[in-house]
């Protein structure tokens, strides 16, 4: 015994653990050997082990979240205070060794393994950080009464978008902080149109809201700070009456690693990696930037696209460039894009069997993009089908040469596009009568890829009315 | 027992509701008088209603089936949709 004399020990134990019930005269023996300088803590049963008395409570998990318990039993020895070494679970000769007592255990097995420490349950490390690590969270703590259904205490306060979010507990918003390696305080940037301060930890609580997983959480960020990126004009986009919100288009090994949608239904309903990312944005500018529907959101009709709209590209052809490397980024990068987009328009062209007819076909969809006489006023985002992109393909086409036919095909004298021409009080200035004139502006249409592999449509996204440097521009933001 | 959540807005308004901004002029304004239904409520209530009108309002009145429980949802949608500002009579 010598220097252990000198030491402090704790044994950790679960009821519920086979070892530990094994060890229990191990355990008495201590206790009787070490009296005050042995604490007995005990995870479940404070009543086990009943041949010992003075055992810890220790229920809550405090003392073994501290002392970093995995496995019971563990003993651990302190010297002034510190520790200095510890054993777990069952190993005659090591437990002998460590106590320097010869005949302790004598009568048990040579060995046996210990069990998982309950502080490291599933989910439970998180419940504790929060519980005793000192978690720090910044955010006003709101207490919703048991008699007050916490769901609708989150509609009362205004914090959603028409549909339930998921309660953003403490436990649930420090598991979401854990899968960014930002901290939790560092401020992302100002939200419009309050301009108020969004933190990390605030852009947490929004995504946890939307129902995102935390390994979404970097992909929430990344597409937070494209919306803040000055050429998207996110305030603006907010505030018009017209009917844009982002639209988020997530490139890169980032889709798959977490399970986005990028084939059947990609724009649609049923994926939670798209329907939440694309929602924590919203609830983000909502909720911390203030923008309310009927509030400073001032949109006549909106689009559905305002719950959520977000999807993966399809980069299944090696061969044709995603919409990220055609704003310079590699295959290996993953990209967040986001457009300011007012709802599909579907285009149908099931006849087309060659590149030049199905470019024209496209563009003359195009076309009515905003208003058929409305030129260079209103981006687009052609979200091609794999079966559209496989007519361009086999016809020898890159996506170069497909956008340059669809300007092609658009090209416009202006006598037919000014206002009155056609009986149409709507249309350009006079000014433009002697020009030809492009629909897109030259950085205007954007084409990625995505949806399932049967069927012969593709979908058009128009953009908001103030499209190109005097509104929004599609910005695209890396996750690092 | 209670579950905490955590603010997730700006923080920039106060935790708790907010009263509605207070009308500037009662002239041409809307005002309902929800009696709770309470003994002798018509007869204060009338009154009330008289200095009102005196001051320019249109005065609505409301009543609600007992004084013990809410207001039934509907009868709180009518007076939101029917007026600008409403008195609620309250206890004895």
């Amino acid at each position: 015994m010598n220097s252990s004399s000198e030491s402090q020990f704790a044994l950790v134990l679960k009821k519920d653990c086979a070892t530990c019930r094994l060890i229990e005269p191990v355990a008495r023996e201590l206790a009787e050997q070490l009296r005050d300088s042995l604490r007995i803590y005990v995870q479940d049963d404070p009543s086990f082990p009943e041949s010992i008395a003075g055992k810890v409570d220790d229920t809550q998990l405090e003392f073994s979240f501290h002392n970093d318990i995995e496995v019971v039993p563990t003993l651990i020895r302190f010297c002034a205070g510190k520790e200095s070494e510890r054993i777990f679970g069952w190993d005659r000769k090591q437990w002998q060794d460590f106590m320097q007592m010869p005949g302790l255990g004598n009568e048990l097995p040579d060995f046996r393994p210990g069990c998982g420490s309950k502080s490291r349950d599933p989910g439970m490390e998180d419940m504790l950080a929060v519980k005793f690590g000192g978690a720090r969270q910044a955010a006003r703590q709101l207490e919703i009464d048991d008699s007050e259904d916490v769901m609708e205490a989150c509609y009362e306060r205004g914090w959603t978008d028409g549909l339930p979010v998921t309660p953003p507990t403490p436990v649930r918003v420090a598991r979401m902080l854990a899968a960014s390696d930002r901290t939790a305080d560092e401020i992302i940037g100002n939200i419009p149109p309050d301009y108020a301060p969004c933190s990390i930890e605030k852009a947490a609580i929004n995504a946890v809201m939307a129902g995102c997983k935390p390994e979404y959480f970097p992909v929430v960020l990344a597409a937070l700070e494209g919306a803040l990126q000055e050429p998207f004009c996110w305030h603006g986009l907010l505030c018009t009456t017209y009917f844009s919100s982002p639209v988020v288009i997530v490139s890169g090994p980032v889709s798959k690693r977490i399970g986005m949608n990028s084939g059947i239904n990609a724009l649609g309903q049923g994926n939670r990696a798209n329907a939440t990312i694309g929602r924590s944005l919203q609830l983000i500018i909502q909720n911390i930037g203030g923008g309310r529907p009927g509030g400073i959101d001032r949109a006549t009709l909106g689009n559905p696209g305002k719950y959520s709209f977000c999807f993966a590209e399809d980069e299944s052809d090696e061969q044709w460039p995603s919409l990220a490397m055609d704003r310079g980024y590699t295959r290996a990068d993953s990209v967040v894009s986001l457009f300011a987009g007012s709802g599909i328009q579907p285009v149908m062209d099931q006849q087309s069997r060659n590149p030049e007819s199905l470019a024209r076909s496209l563009a003359a969809s195009l076309r009515t993009v905003s208003h058929a006489k409305v030129f260079m006023q209103t981006d687009a985002l052609l979200v091609l089908s794999p079966e559209h992109r496989r007519v361009f393909r086999q016809g020898g086409w890159n996506k170069a040469e497909v956008k340059a036919a669809i300007y092609e095909a658009l090209r416009t004298p202006g006598e037919e596009l000014v206002r009155g021409a056609g009986g149409i009080a709507e249309g350009l200035p006079e000014q433009f009568k002697d020009r030809t004139l492009d629909k897109f502006r030259a950085d205007g249409l954007h084409i990625a890829s995505a949806g399932g592999t049967a069927g012969l449509f593709s979908a058009i996204i128009a953009g908001w009315v103030a499209s190109g440097e005097k509104g929004s521009q599609l910005v695209s933001q890396a996750m690092v | 027992m209670s579950t905490t959540l955590l603010d997730p807005t700006s923080e920039l308004q106060p935790a708790t509701r907010q009263l509605n901004d207070r009308l500037s002029s009662l002239v041409g304004a809307t005002v309902g008088l929800l009696d709770i239904s309470k003994p002798r409520g018509k007869e204060f209530l009338d009154e009330v209603e008289k200095q009102l009108t005196a001051l320019g309002a249109t005065v609505k009145r409301y009543s609600k089936p007992t004084f013990t429980r809410v207001a039934p949802t509907e009868l709180s949608q009518r007076i939101s949709v029917e007026c600008d500002a409403v008195i609620e009579g309250l206890a004895d």
